[in-house]
């Protein structure tokens, strides 16, 4: 199936439903890495609005990606909790490598366990300069 | 055959719930995955038989099992964090299988859905008002006059918002309610749609809280003969604090832009897709099939002043006991961090403690004294919020923090208006001058003759501390939501209570010079 199809496919299984923009782009984003200039003229097409509507939600939105991102991602909680945990340090002595992609996000709800990372769904806890040097590594 | 009962809540997660559970497992030992009991620096905890064993790692299942592990702490009920608290809302935490009907109906699941029926929409909604029940989203605005509001409220189409947006550092008692008891929550959506005459509700969760996500679309499927003919549908976020913002969520709802709406009109009258529309907090819509199934009385019986029932406090950051402690309001400050927290984890002393998330003041520990009660921190200049608790050991610096609450705002501003949408980043800089004390000359359009109202003095670090406040007070009452009205809160509690961290205390550098 190449992506046009999968696009219509999404677009189908979401038709009628209120609301649909998000979770239209959460399955495109899902299935396709982001979303492309392409996939926003054809939802904007198929829900009625400009694509200008479909870029700015797009754009609004920190999840959503306009372009592909091709390495590992790793969410580090950078909030206030885990940086009273020491994350701000941990960052500091973060090794170079490029082949991950490090990403700030603010809270996963693990502030009595911080500092707190998430790599897809999993979560990672009680992270030190070690163990988030090791994780990091791990995904590289 | 030996049953031990381990968290699947995501803290138990992140900190290796599931090796420990796989150990006990091939060890051949029956592993029942509940939710947890709160008490989050034991976690991975495991339960055998009422006692309990953590923090655990794979390795210590041999020593569990033979009796000899140094873990063990002993009956988990009896646990001092645990038997000082007034559990309504996290009654079944670390007690029931999360997706089990059979545990939820044998710990009193559905029994208030079932008296708000046998009530009547008007009785049921004059209960919620009765307990006392206030928003725990935030503003403590009272349950029951958002719901008459929109009971009253004309249409065939009216909505029940859950906003699990749950976006605020240090909290995540919302989370733990969908992960670990989201019948409950279903329960309390199901008697608000009841009470107001609404059929279908949105769970609107945050995208940071996937393991919530899972669990609440497969308790939804199973609860479905439960709650009939009113159904709950879950949406999920994309990354925005501001979408927690119930006009801004809306939005977001509606596959918009999270802007947020000027009010009026109220969302209870013109509110999802222009219907009247209830938007309540997890832990609001949570407490009431507790308010239901045991009258308004028994919840208001708890409380302190107009803040009735219990709070869901949340213990984080820099200390020893992090968890969830759920008590009635009143408990001060200092016995939570203190007492119950057991002081920082460092071992370090205290300095700051900041109530409410990135909106929220930092507390010094003189503010100790203060009852956790919303009209008491509102007269100490600060909030209760969301109730989560981040403290802070004597290695932080003030001056860093309030840079952060500027520059969080600026990050995560809907940008509707100027105050909050410029005046951050202005913020972040003029914090990033005082931190260097620089000191700032007028730039070359400041200077130019037509500039008639530009200083053309350079600015000392008095001037800068000067415009920081001056810059706080606009955003305070120049902003529409309170993103940019109350990032001053942490702003201004840092300069007030930790000026040396912003060089006041140490003569004027006169750099600029
Ligand atoms: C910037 C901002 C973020 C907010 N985030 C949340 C949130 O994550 N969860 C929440 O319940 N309320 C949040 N609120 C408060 C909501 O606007 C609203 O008051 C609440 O959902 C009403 O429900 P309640 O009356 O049950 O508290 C936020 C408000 C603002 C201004
Ligand atoms: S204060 Fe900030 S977040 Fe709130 S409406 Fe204005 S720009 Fe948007
Ligand atoms: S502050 Fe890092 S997980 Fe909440």
């Amino acid at each position: 199936m190449n992506d046009a199809q999968e696009l219509d496919g999404i677009l189908a299984a979401h038709h009628g439903r209120e609301g649909a923009l998000l979770p239209i782009l959460h399955d495109v984003q899902a299935a396709h890495g982001f979303i492309s200039e392409d996939a926003v003229r054809t939802i904007a097409k198929a829900l009625n609005l400009t694509r200008a509507e479909v870029h700015g939600v797009v754009s609004f939105y920190h999840d959503f990606r306009e372009a592909p991102e091709l390495r590992p991602v790793l969410k580090l909680c950078r909030a206030e909790s885990c940086q009273a945990r020491g994350v701000e340090a941990m960052v500091a002595a973060l090794p170079d490598n490029s082949r991950v992609a490090v990403e700030t996000v603010y809270c996963l709800g693990l502030c009595s366990v911080g500092p707190a990372a998430m790599v897809g769904d999993t979560v990672h806890g009680r992270l030190d300069t070690a163990r988030l040097g090791a994780l990091v590594e791990s995904l590289a | 055959m030996t049953i031990v009962r381990i968290s699947d809540d995501a803290a138990a997660l992140a900190c290796g719930a599931d090796a420990v559970a796989a150990a006990f497992a091939s060890a051949g030992c029956t592993v029942e995955r509940v939710s947890t009991w709160g008490m989050h620096w034991l976690e991975p905890l495991a339960e055998i038989d009422g006692s309990g064993f953590g923090p655990l790692e794979p390795a210590d299942v041999a020593a569990v099992l033979a009796g000899s592990s140094p873990k063990a702490i002993g009956q988990i009920e009896q646990h001092p964090f645990l038997a000082r608290q007034q559990r309504f809302t996290f009654a079944r935490a670390g007690r029931t299988r999360p997706l089990s009907l059979e545990d939820y109906a044998a710990t009193g699941g559905w029994a208030g859905v079932k008296r708000a029926r046998e009530l009547g929409p008007e009785a049921t909604i004059a209960e919620v008002t009765g307990s006392g029940l206030r928003g725990r989203g935030g503003a403590g605005f009272p349950a029951g006059i958002k719901w008459t509001t929109v009971a009253k409220a004309a249409g065939p189409v009216k909505y029940i918002v859950c906003n699990a947006d749950e976006g605020d550092s240090a909290t995540f008692a919302d989370r733990m309610v969908m992960e670990g008891d989201p019948f409950m929550l279903i329960e309390g959506m199901a008697i608000a749609g009841f009470a107001v005459g609404a059929g279908k509700g949105y769970i609107y969760v945050r995208s940071e809280y996937p393991h919530a996500i899972t669990k609440l679309q497969s308790a939804i499927a199973l609860a479905v003969p439960h709650i009939a003919p009113f159904e709950v549908e879950v949406r999920v976020g994309a990354g925005s604090y501001v979408c927690g913002e119930e006009t801004s969520l809306l939005n977001s709802l509606e596959g918009k832009r999270g802007e947020v709406r000027a009010k009026p009109p109220l969302p209870a009258l013109e509110g999802l897709f222009g219907k009247p529309t209830v938007v309540n907090n997890v832990l609001t819509l949570a407490a009431v099939p507790f308010i239901l199934a045991n009258g308004a009385q028994a919840y208001a019986d708890v409380g302190f002043g107009r803040s009735r029932g219990t709070m869901p406090i949340q213990l984080a950051g820099n200390i020893k006991h992090g968890g969830l402690y759920e008590v009635g309001f009143g408990i001060t400050l200092g016995e939570l961090v203190n007492e119950i927290g057991g002081g920082t984890a460092t071992g370090r002393p205290v300095r700051a403690v900041q109530v409410g998330g990135p909106l929220g003041a930092f507390h010094p520990p003189a503010d100790f004294p203060l009852p956790f009660d919303y009209e008491a921190f509102a007269a100490a200049d600060g909030l209760i919020g969301h109730a989560g608790l981040t403290v802070f050991d004597d290695s932080a610096d003030m001056s860093a923090q309030a840079r952060f609450a500027m520059s969080f705002c600026a990050a995560e501003s809907c940008g509707k208006c100027t105050p909050c949408r410029i005046g951050s980043t202005r913020g972040v800089e003029l914090i990033d001058r005082i931190r260097a004390r620089s000191g700032r000359r007028p730039g070359k359009v400041e200077a130019l003759p037509q500039m008639h109202n530009a200083r053309k003095a350079p600015r000392k670090l008095g001037d800068e501390i000067e415009l920081l406040e001056d810059l706080c007070e606009t955003m305070k009452f120049g902003s529409l939501c309170a993103l940019g009205g109350f990032t001053p809160y942490p702003v201004l509690s840092a300069l007030k209570h930790w000026p040396e961290d912003f060089g006041i205390a140490v003569p004027d550098q006169e750099a600029a010079e």
